[in-house]
């Protein structure tokens, strides 16, 4: 009845509620988030000064050099492992989900957990971890050599193979999670309603579970890609600084380098992607009338 | 039975340690309406789902068209089910949903497009071929998920408790367009649901299940007239039933002593001093406020129950059994507290042989 009565109600509301519960949060986004990605766009359109300032002088020279085929292999490079990374999630994600999505509710609250125990774990501890591992005179080199598997030490660290794996075990979570709950909401009486309609267990899985499921695949991916294109430890500490992706470029640019028209102009082109794939995302979940996970 | 259509021969489900359907012998014939019926948890759903191939028989031999099956999937069997919650695709339109049997099995797209088509007229679906399952009723969806199935024309269906979720309404007019449409096709259909009334409107024969056992399989009225265990009589109608021992007998009339007093039923092949049942239906009981020739249990009225149609009356026999007589009016002869003398015509009650069960 009250939502009648308020419906009926003249269009004059009282607004201070409103503002008061949703004031806060808004002056915290607008003076945090809004005012400096804004501040990053207006930057980006500036040039360098000598002594690595920021001259207030409207040029397009930053994203010239973003065309620059350096650069440019570089963005190829990183989208390509974005790619490869978001990829190699979902196809190592969506069985493992697959397999706890199926477990009784009690063993799959344990498995989701020990999924998520390295990841609560602080990830330059892991890195580390990681490099320990595989470094020259590492516990994998002496375990290959002591074994004669090989005859001398492989160097694993600082190559593009160990950044992607770094890159896999850090993002599987996010893969993982989205999956897990679009696929836990499967019913089974749909699996056995397609098979008794005739489907052999491939078919129902290309016909059924995959587009049933497909929003949290969606969900993976973006949740994947935006993060491992940005991201910047992993490949600093597993890549050593040789191995360049587009996050170190950031990252040298407002640090060591200087250069914050550039930087910025490199951080708008990423938000650009992120955009694109998330305006895709939206479009899809309209036109398939399907919710959000 | 000449060539059954299904032959379910000592088969045994088992859930660890659970045995949840016990030898289960059964044959259906073809173009029958076969119910199985029983409480939650007596087995029929899972005996429905191991001859759908959902679920595997741990012992026993299932054959349809006297073809074996049981180590076939479902995929493989000639069968095809109605769901409970209807199982509709949520990501395909309803046209989609009943054409999804055909295009698996890649039949011509005209012939698709005429055999659904065919389907949604039948099921008065037409209008909403282009609708989503999420914006239909549960009456529409239900006519669907029966469309879905039905247009593989297979030789059984399957249905699991397919109206459980409809209202009282709907229900009952689905269950005479259920029937019509199984008269009509000549369909072979195997029906799962605890609800007794739904079971007697709508079957050729019934098969009353209760803990994994088969316990009754006939018509719907020889289950309801003569139940051959103590459950059925119990679960099929309101029924009161005694238990006692047999102290005479005489042609075919038994006289049986209850705790309640003694009493009279007609039925073959008891014996003196032999513990059974007597089962009598409360549109049979009678009640008397003068002694009676034959026999009679005193009691004493407890109170009446308008249920519309019909006006029960409870009665406290000595000891403090409750009985019921049901009358379509409430009968003015006696008053709450008066006491009364309990009766009835011996062949109206039905003896029960004692711990008879998978008497088929």
């Amino acid at each position: 009845m009250s939502m009648t009565d308020q419906a009926a109600m003249p269009k004059k509301k009282n607004l201070l509620p409103k503002l008061a519960m949703a004031g806060p949060v808004s002056l915290w986004m607008i003076l945090f988030v809004t005012i400096p990605l804004f501040y990053i766009i207006v930057i980006s359109f500036m040039s360098r000064g000598v002594f690595g300032d920021v001259v207030y002088k409207p040029t397009l020279e930053s994203y010239q050099t973003i065309l620059d085929p350096t650069y440019f292999q570089v963005i190829l490079k990183s989208l390509k492992a974005a790619g490869v990374t978001t990829l190699l999630c979902i196809l190592i994600g969506y069985p493992f989900a697959y397999i706890i999505a199926r477990k009784p509710k009690d063993v799959a609250a344990k498995m989701i957990t020990l999924l998520m125990i390295p990841f609560w774990t602080n990830s330059l501890m892991r890195l580390n971890a990681w490099l320990l591992l595989f470094q020259t005179s590492g516990p994998v080199n002496n375990f290959l050599m002591n074994t004669g598997l090989v005859s001398k030490p492989i160097s694993f660290i600082y190559t593009d193979s160990l950044v992607m794996v770094g890159l896999i075990t850090n993002m599987l979570p996010f893969a993982v999670l989205p999956l897990y709950s679009t696929i836990e909401k499967l019913e089974r009486s749909l699996l056995e309603a397609s098979a008794d309609l005739g489907a052999n267990a491939r078919t129902t899985f290309m016909k059924i579970t995959l587009p049933i499921t497909f929003p949290g695949i969606f969900s993976a991916i973006i949740l994947v890609f935006i993060p491992s294109l940005g991201i910047y430890t992993v490949t600093d500490m597993l890549g050593g600084g040789k191995v360049l992706y587009i996050g170190n470029i950031i990252k040298n640019q407002f640090g060591s380098i200087r250069n914050w028209p550039l930087g910025a102009a490199l951080s708008v082109l990423l938000i650009l992607v992120t955009m694109l794939l998330i305006f895709i995302y939206t479009r899809f979940a309209k036109i398939e009338d399907m919710e959000v996970v | 039975m000449n060539n059954p259509i299904i032959t379910l021969e000592g088969v045994e489900k088992r859930f660890g340690n659970n045995l949840v359907v016990k030898n289960m012998n059964l044959e259906i014939a073809e173009g029958e309406f076969l119910t199985m019926l029983g409480p939650s948890g007596c087995g029929k759903t899972t005996t429905l789902r191991m001859i759908a191939g959902f679920e595997e028989a741990s012992a026993g031999i299932i054959k349809v068209e006297g073809e074996r099956v049981e180590n076939k999937e479902p995929f493989e069997r000639n069968v095809n089910t109605v769901f409970q919650n209807y199982a509709l695709f949520p990501h395909m339109t309803v046209f989609n949903n009943i054409a999804y049997g055909l295009t698996i099995k890649k039949v011509p797209k005209a012939e698709i497009n005429e055999r659904v088509t065919e389907m949604l007229k039948m099921v008065q679906m037409e209008p909403y071929a282009k609708r989503k399952p999420d914006e239909l009723s549960g009456g529409q969806k239900q006519r669907v998920a029966i469309a879905r199935a039905l247009v593989n024309r297979p030789k059984v269906l399957l249905l699991d408790e397919p109206l459980g979720a409809l209202d009282l309404k709907l229900r009952k007019q689905m269950q005479i367009e259920l029937k019509r449409l199984q008269k009509k096709l000549g369909i072979t259909f195997i029906y799962v649901t605890h609800d007794q009334e739904e079971a007697l409107t709508m079957s050729d024969r019934i098969a009353i299940m209760h803990d994994g056992i088969l316990e009754q399989l006939g018509s719907p009225t020889e289950i309801y007239e003569h139940p051959k265990t103590k459950f059925v009589a119990g679960f099929i109608g309101e029924s009161n039933i005694f238990d006692g021992k047999v102290t005479a007998v005489d042609g075919n009339l038994l006289t049986v002593e209850t705790e309640a007093g003694s009493l009279q039923v007609c039925g073959e092949g008891f014996a003196v001093g032999e513990e059974m049942h007597v089962s009598i239906r409360p549109e049979y009981l009678e009640a008397s406020t003068s002694p009676v020739a034959g026999f009679s249990l005193d009691g004493k009225i407890k109170d009446f129950i308008y249920q519309g149609s019909v006006v029960k009356t409870t009665i406290d026999l000595v000891n403090g059994q409750e009985v019921k007589y049901s009358r379509f009016e409430q009968d003015q002869t006696v008053s709450e507290g008066q006491k009364v003398y309990v009766y009835w015509k011996p062949e109206k009650a039905v003896a029960i042989k004692k711990n008879e069960q998978g008497a088929v």
